[in-house]
């Protein structure tokens, strides 16, 4: 029997009927694992025989009438930028190498909670810093439908992980559209919930104001099956939400959009920095919603093209300040320092340089430099300040768009995902990859990435839907008529 | 802006980075590029903006004043780069 590995529901389906074994399907992820990561390269770490062991006690547990959480025996991979206590978390940084976390943050905890197999960390760009996934200590994750290509950032390896058909379900992390980017690049979908909707506790931080951790899967159903699971209050994240979880999955029963009012920023999908595909993506998406019984309407943003520069304040400012932690002294990589080194600024000091420049790698070391630079006495009103005051704005122009409409239609990327090395000796050129996706960030809202077609070259395109704040319900609705009325998320790539 | 090797490297410092020549040449051009594209924020007018400090705007969450246990001891050191059975070993901060 074919295991369903691209299905968290149908599996959850056969699972519950004794179709098949928790250990049936750990097997398959584990022969499915051997045969794709030679070429695709997505796991940092992947659990091997303890996720056997884990499969038999949920197993066992079944057979003896026990009742079961709702993702008993599917499985899930976890980018490694959130903690767990049986695999290293490395942020796919050297300086995070051998780190093994004395907790769990919370969402690990809810998925085995939820008796989720905990398949393995997946591959990032380093402490989240990247589009490409190409900023990994320990090597770069190829896209599933083009291995010359980048699967995206900074989540690469939890698009990557599904694209390959390892794992139904994976969990990301998204500052700036590190879930939504990736998603597009390797043709799944991808949730960015609210700011404050899933718990950040336990995920290592690089920009906090920005940093929301949401699910990987084939379609949106997956998508809300995990969403489901993690959401909801904790108080050990003084940012968590206090208000209550809608029923995701109650949510896309039945899913209709006639009646609603969906957005289109015309100045972004008219602009110059988006690639003709990409821009016949969303064109045919708004085909399919207005179908579908929607109404689309034009809306106007003042401040799209500060996006990008107001990001790349505030994420560099926030990373140089979280990032300041990692000194050699508590945990962490710590560098030898010799007699001569240690004179010139003290032995600590020494340690503390001689460990960062070790421990980090180039883009890590331009935002630490970016952020210092920007917080720095006489700069700190020019860019930071500036930039928190043009956030602002970018919030009221989200504000001003959702009294007009229910939600927003629009790009993920300029472009379908690029090759390899394209843009790795142009920092600017690789931020811009976020032109379409750092907005909502900035404004702390929840926003999908639906597949959306392909390329002529077969690689994957993307759309995104934005919500205002906690209507990620409304969102997965959207996004569930989209894929019943299309057929490209299910598409697969030939591997 | 344009930044001397000085320049960087004093900022480096700041940041606690050690640079190489070769990262001090290539980072120099770079986040000259990056700021001057950032600089544009300059053409908004925003006097009477309040900053946005957080991405939500939400009340500030008090805990009760209540010891609770924390992690232990062992579980603390166990991934220092040095420590013996109770402190983390750093190398001296005063000179001998």
């Amino acid at each position: 029997m074919t295991i369903p590995l691209d299905s968290a529901t149908r599996l959850q389906r056969m699972l519950s009927d004794g179709e098949v074994s928790a250990v049936d399907v750990a097997r398959a992820v584990l022969d499915r694992a051997a045969a794709t990561e030679p070429t695709i390269a997505a796991f940092t770490c992947t659990a091997g025989e303890q996720l056997l062991d884990q499969a038999a006690a949920i197993d066992r547990r079944r057979s003896a009438g026990e009742t079961l959480g709702p993702l008993a025996g599917i499985p899930v991979a976890v980018k490694d930028v959130l903690c767990t206590t049986d695999m290293p978390t490395t942020c796919s940084s050297r300086m995070l190498k051998n780190f093994q976390p004395p907790y769990d943050a919370t969402v690990v905890a809810k998925l085995r909670a939820a008796d989720a197999l905990l398949v393995g960390k997946t591959n990032m760009d380093e402490f989240a810093m990247g589009a490409s996934t190409e900023n990994s200590a320990f090597g770069v994750t190829r896209n599933p439908w083009n291995t010359d290509c980048t699967p995206g950032g900074s989540s690469g390896g939890a698009a990557a992980v599904v694209a390959a058909s390892n794992v139904p379900l994976s969990l990301g992390s998204d500052t700036g559209g590190s879930i939504r980017q990736p998603a597009a690049f390797c043709g799944v979908t991808g949730l960015k919930p609210t700011y404050g909707r899933v718990s950040r506790f336990g995920l290592v931080a690089f920009a906090s104001s920005l940093d929301q951790v949401g699910p990987l899967g084939w379609d949106v159903a997956d998508n809300a099956l995990l969403l489901s699971q993690i959401a909801g209050f904790d108080q050990r994240d003084s940012t968590s939400l206090d208000a209550p979880v809608d029923d995701y999955l109650a949510a896309i029963a039945n899913a209709d959009v006639r009646g609603l009012k969906i957005g289109v920023i015309r100045d972004q999908l008219d602009g110059d920095g988006l690639a003709d595909p990409a821009r016949h993506a969303v064109q045919q998406a708004i085909e399919v919603f207005t179908a579908a019984g929607a109404t689309i309407v034009d809306v106007q943003f003042q401040q799209t093209k500060y996006w990008v520069p107001t990001y790349y304040i505030i994420a560099p400012c926030e990373a140089s300040s979280n990032l300041s932690r990692y000194d050699g002294a508590h945990y962490g990589h710590r560098a030898e320092v010799s007699s001569e080194e240690a004179q010139q600024h003290g032995p600590l000091v020494a340690t503390y340089c001689k460990s960062r420049e070790e421990g980090f790698g180039a883009e890590v070391k331009r935002r630490i430099m970016l952020g210092t630079y920007s917080l720095s006495a006489g700069y700190s009103d020019r860019y930071y300040s500036k930039a928190l005051r043009v956030r602002r704005l970018i919030r009221g122009d989200y504000d001003a768009a959702f009294e007009q409409v229910d939600l927003l239609l629009g790009p993920v990327t300029p472009t379908a995902a690029f090759p390899l090395g394209d843009k790795v000796d142009d920092p600017l050129q690789m931020y811009l990859c976020d032109l379409f996706t750092v907005g909502a960030n900035l404004a702390g809202l929840p926003a999908i990435s639906l597949p959306a077609g392909h390329t002529d070259a077969g690689l994957p395109l993307g759309v995104q839907l934005q919500a205002p704040p906690l209507r990620e319900a409304a969102m997965l609705r959207a996004g569930t008529v989209f894929q019943n009325a299309t057929d490209h998320h299910r598409r697969r790539p030939q591997l | 802006m344009a930044f001397s090797d000085d320049d960087i490297r004093k900022l480096a410092h700041l940041a606690r980075l050690e640079l190489t020549d070769q990262e001090v040449q290539t980072l120099g051009p770079q986040l000259e590029r990056i700021l001057g594209f950032v600089e544009q924020l300059a053409e908004l007018d925003t006097e009477d903006v309040e900053p946005m400090t957080t991405a939500l705007d939400v009340n500030n969450r008090w805990v009760s004043d209540t010891i609770e246990p924390g992690l232990p001891r062992e579980a603390a050191l166990a991934n220092a780069p040095l420590a013996d059975k109770e402190c983390f070993l750093v190398p001296p901060v005063l000179p001998s």
